[in-house]
């Protein structure tokens, strides 16, 4: 009876484990026992190297730059998308006028593909005759490559990131603020806290699991984002928009260099384990459920 | 119960029957990118059902892939996974790359008949050099291009010059630009001279201006390079010096997809791109323009660009056959007039131009024969062995010394260094 009863549990989970396996675990393993192997070629098989791939990626300039320009990256993404999305929430959250259509309009950067959105920014930026160029042109302002220059490229590629990103997060606010007991607010006017007392000692402390949750999205997506990086730059001018995901493409499937691109996987799937574990670890503590 | 089932067994055999008939004709699974505007994906689906009617024994399947590199991404994963396609359309630069891993065939094992060998003889010998590797031909050219400039009349006419003549030389090409550009009372640039695009691919642009140079950037074998000749430092210095020190062409990096437009918006008044830009051009300019050959340096000079057609070496030989055949077809040269004419693209071979209807559109449309008359000047894309990562450190480079980040000098040497490290096991 019992050994039938484990039976039919495994049957229930076959389904689920099958998936997970085929197209999560195995591949994780395949790929960190990859990133010891040499590529293979059609006249020399894949033979193990130890850490050689390794000691290429230390050796490899591109990777030392799309690192620096990834961190750079998130540094900007994950405070701005997230401080951004809560102030959008905030304000769309309270009773105003038109609040459906603004909500409809934080939101609609998120619903559009990448790619539409990167091909409509890609106007934004031209120069010459391009949105930016002509409100520039009003008021006088000089002419700008913001993709075309090493200086501004990474910046312009940040921006579009951060459009995108905090109308999505602010839902997620959205429905926290929504979730918050009214009387709590109504209990803080009567004792005379101020709004912004009432922000930080209440409201904050309350939305921590949804910023937590937010955060971790909001790592994630800055080391995954890179649709608009093939689209508008294609990493240049001379790698300054190179992020580490889009150098992997391009060692993986334009360099077929699949021993190298496995290290810089492993590396990366390392990193954001780690984020991702320190920010549950250390932050869960601080958060009230 | 038991009746039924012997029914059923019975219909399936029949069933399974009848799809071992269909699978006697030979499948032709043929991928294709499409890289420039047009109805590019319909013209390849009527050339497949017309040459399944004449060849009832095959069965050519035409699948879209994507861009290039969508494409090539797509064959040389299903070959490794032991499934590639019988044929694809790709790039011709990627000729080192399928052979090092080793997925075609060369076309010669097919040329067998006198017929054949005059075939394969009747195209440009431009168009064939990126596919002849080690005295073989790993390649048919199928959707050629090369870089032409296209100026704009009007423009020319009210900066005081003779709208029917493009610049000739680098100098006249200055000279031009200087008239042409254009500033408003700020002093800022409404106008320019000329830009040539370095998004993306700048070597292929740049291959312009250093075969003009005289000098050719890699070796026949695909094993040396030649970045930091001081002739190609030269020529670069001639690109960067347009804008840093004459102005007459906009910093930075231009980009190359919006480049047709900036010219059709008259924000530019000479531009360098590909001849597969002219039908979109023509539809979409509203003023007159030229298209000339690219100006001299010490020679004139382009290169071809575009895509090959390759038969992959896992198909069976039936299979491969069958894709031969298909591409003899597809290269005819009333087929090639025409895809010529609907594409943009440059006829293959010198039969195709003398077909009635080409005749008739390069009469009528004078820009179209452009292309075909700076064939004697053009030379193979550069094309090395691990060509992406070769030509990465190329652009790289050149995109460096165009944004000011390096000297031209400098960028060209630091691009020599990294493709010697890259091409030292090649040797």
């Amino acid at each position: 009876m019992n050994a039938q009863k484990q039976a039919h549990a495994w049957l229930l989970l076959l389904p689920a484990l099958t998936l997970l396996v085929a197209f999560t675990h195995y591949p994780a393993i395949a790929t960190l026992i990859d990133s010891f192997m040499s590529t293979p070629k059609p006249n020399r098989a894949s033979v193990f190297v130890g850490f050689d791939n390794y000691a290429a990626m230390v050796d490899d300039p591109i990777f030392w730059q799309a690192l620096r320009n990834n961190l750079w990256f998130a540094l900007a993404t994950i405070p701005l998308s997230v401080g951004l999305a809560l102030a959008m929430a905030l304000w769309v959250n309270g009773k105003l006028a038109g609040r459906g259509f603004l909500r409809m309009a934080y939101f609609t950067p998120t619903v559009l593909p990448m790619i539409a959105v990167a091909n409509i920014w890609l106007f934004f930026y031209t120069p010459s005759y391009g949105l930016l160029e002509q409100i520039g042109n009003l008021f006088g302002l000089p002419s700008q490559n913001w993709l075309g220059d090493k200086a501004t490229a990474l910046g312009a590629i940040t921006v579009v990131a951060i459009w995108k990103e905090a109308g999505f997060f602010m839902i997620f606010y959205l429905a926290a603020l929504q979730g918050i007991n009214p009387s709590l607010r109504e209990a803080a006017a009567i004792e005379g806290a101020s709004r912004w007392f009432f922000f930080r000692r209440v409201l904050w402390p309350l939305l921590m699991p949804t910023t937590i949750f937010v955060l971790v999205n909001a790592v994630i997506n800055a080391f995954r984002m890179v649709d608009h990086v093939v689209v508008m730059t294609r990493g240049g001018p001379d790698n300054a928009t190179t992020l580490l995901l889009y150098h992997l493409y391009e060692v993986g499937f334009k360099f077929w260099d699949q021993g190298y691109a496995a290290a810089v996987t492993v590396v990366l799937l390392a990193a954001l384990a780690t984020v991702a574990l320190v920010q549950f670890f250390v932050l869960d503590r601080k958060a009230h459920y | 119960m038991k009746h039924s089932f012997a029914t059923c067994a019975a219909a399936v055999a029949l069933a399974l029957g009848a799809s071992a008939v269909q699978a006697q004709s030979t499948e032709v699974p043929f991928y294709f990118p499409v890289a420039v505007g047009g109805p590019i994906t319909k013209i390849i689906d009527q050339f497949a059902t017309d040459f399944n009617k004449e060849n009832p024994s095959i069965k050519v399947s035409p699948i879209y892939a994507g861009s290039y590199q969508d494409t090539i991404v797509k064959a040389l994963t299903a070959n490794k996974a032991g499934t590639p396609p019988v044929a694809s359309v790709l790039l011709s630069t990627d000729t080192f790359t399928l052979i090092d891993e080793d997925a075609i065939v060369p076309i010669d094992n097919f040329v067998k008949t006198p017929e054949d060998k005059a075939w394969l003889g009747g195209f440009y010998k431009a168009f064939l050099l990126n596919g002849q590797i080690g005295g073989k031909t790993w390649g048919v050219p199928f959707q050629r291009s090369t870089v032409v400039l296209y100026w704009n009349k009007e423009l020319f006419k009210e900066a005081g010059l003779d709208p029917n003549k493009a610049p000739q030389t680098w100098a006249e090409m200055t000279s031009m630009a200087q008239k042409l550009t254009r500033k408003d009372a700020s002093g800022k640039v409404t106008q320019y001279g000329v830009q040539i695009p370095s998004s993306g691919f700048p070597y292929w642009l740049f291959q312009g201006l250093t075969t003009q140079n005289d000098v050719i950037l890699a070796n026949e074998a695909g094993t040396q390079t030649k970045f930091d000749d001081p002739k190609v430092i030269e020529a670069l210095q001639y690109w960067v010096d347009l804008s840093k020190k004459h102005g007459v062409h906009p910093s930075g990096i231009v980009e190359w997809g919006t480049t047709p437009k900036d010219f059709m918006e008259k924000k530019v008044a000479m531009i360098w791109t590909t001849t597969g830009n002219l039908t979109n051009i023509r539809t979409n300019a509203k003023f007159d323009f030229g298209v000339a050959m690219l100006p001299a340096g010490k020679k004139r000079g382009s290169p071809t660009g575009g895509g090959n057609f390759f038969i992959f070496k896992k198909a069976t030989p039936a299979q491969q056959e069958a894709a031969f055949k298909f591409a003899k077809w597809l290269t005819q040269p009333a087929r090639a007039a025409q895809w010529g004419i609907d594409t943009g693209y440059v006829a293959v071979s010198p039969a195709a131009w003398d077909t009635p209807a080409l005749k008739k559109y390069a009469a009528e449309f004078a820009p179209a024969a452009v292309a075909r008359d700076q064939l004697q000047y053009a030379v193979a894309e550069l094309s090395t062995h691990d060509n992406q990562r070769v030509t990465k450190a190329f652009n790289d480079g050149l995109q460096a010394a165009l944004t000011g980040s390096k000297t031209a000098e400098a960028a060209m040497k630091d691009a020599q260094k990294e493709a010697e490290r890259l091409l030292r096991t090649y040797k």
